[in-house]
């Protein structure tokens, strides 16, 4: 049961900015409209994030990661469930792991 | 539609409606919440942290990212810019409910606005355009999903803890494979998304390569894509007025 003061430090954090981007987002957006580029940049943000994530260990995991990514995104478009495609995912690495190394 | 413009009310009829609206989705998040517990433990969280991280901050994707690039000491700047860049795509959201939102006050407003997640506005804004007026119902799906987090990251926590996870194990895909399955439902086609996304993953891996320390790689592979896709978006806005 323990909880250590850096580790409460970041989660006290973490918890404060996320409310501000629920709350805070709610608050400001309603009152001000954002200029043009920047109501642009929110929108493309989600998707360049997680592509910017995951292309270095994509890349570092050479074939089993791309062969991995390849299953997600197909069971990802065949039933529409996250949790499902990261267990195929996670499957097939591990399958490809052991067929190819 | 027209019931749209009636009075927008908030009831626990509408907040119990809410619940059992995101039980079907209990099925998705539970991979994704063991994946969470399972890592925490591995990056060294003892239980109570995790379970405080999952109440307080309720966030899939952000909660992946930082517990990435966990270390002891807890990298606390990191980790909250890390959730910040995440979480950003949430402030939109409340703006589009609005006309559910507006009507409320106090706790029923900023109560709400803390469980806000990506399937609960999705549900929500659906349930607003089919005419819905009991803004309970997205307190209902948000508290619904708060629940199933808990129990699935719980249930996480103590397997990671009875299970040894090596580094390198293919468990722990988990957090690309969680990325790569929500950039399916993001993708608009090659016109929009194509240029920003190439743009995004490159820059990340030079910066990468280049020996930054994270989050950097992924700050400068999120803003250069980001304001890539803005600029092309304006310029064809532009030629067609």
């Amino acid at each position: 049961m323990e909880l250590r003061g850096d580790v409460l430090l970041a989660i006290l954090g973490m918890a404060l900015v996320t409310y501000a981007c629920r709350a805070g987002g709610y608050a400001v957006l309603r009152v001000v409209r954002p200029p043009p580029f920047v109501d642009a940049m929110l929108r493309h943000l989600p998707g360049c994030l997680f592509v910017a994530y995951c292309a270095p260990p994509l890349v570092a995991g050479a074939a089993p990661a791309w062969i991995g990514a390849v299953a997600v995104i197909a069971v990802q478009l065949a039933l529409r469930n996250i949790g499902l495609a990261i267990c195929a995912g996670v499957a097939t690495v591990w399958l490809a792991q052991r067929a190819l190394g | 539609m027209s019931d749209a413009r009636g009075r927008v009310t908030f009831t626990r009829v509408g907040v119990w409606r809410g619940g059992r609206a995101s039980l079907p989705l209990w099925l998705g998040m539970l991979p994704f919440g063991l994946v969470i517990g399972v890592l925490a433990d591995a990056k060294g969280l003892s239980f109570v942290e995790t379970m405080l991280m999952s109440a307080i901050v309720f966030a899939g994707a952000a909660q992946l990212l930082t517990l990435d690039l966990w270390a002891d000491p807890a990298p606390i700047l990191a980790a909250i810019i890390a959730t910040l860049v995440v979480n950003i795509r949430m402030a939109p959201m409340g703006a589009a409910l609005a006309p559910w939102l507006d009507k409320l006050r106090g706790w029923r407003l900023w109560g709400t606005l803390a469980t806000l997640v990506d399937h609960s506005f999705a549900l929500a804004a659906a349930e607003q355009r089919a005419g819905g007026r009991d803004a309970g119902y997205l307190l209902g799906v948000g508290l619904g999903l708060w629940v199933a987090w808990i129990v699935t990251v719980a249930i996480g926590h103590m397997l990671g803890s009875a299970v040894r996870v090596p580094p390198g194990h293919p468990l722990f895909f988990a957090s690309v494979a969680a990325f790569v399955s929500i950039l399916v439902p993001l993708w608009r086609g090659p016109r929009v998304d194509l240029a920003p996304w190439l743009v995004a993953g490159l820059v990340a891996l030079a910066v990468h390569r280049a020996g930054l320390p994270v989050p950097l790689p992924l700050l400068a592979g999120t803003f250069a894509g980001a304001a890539l896709g803005a600029w092309i978006e304006l310029r064809g806005r532009g030629v067609r007025a």
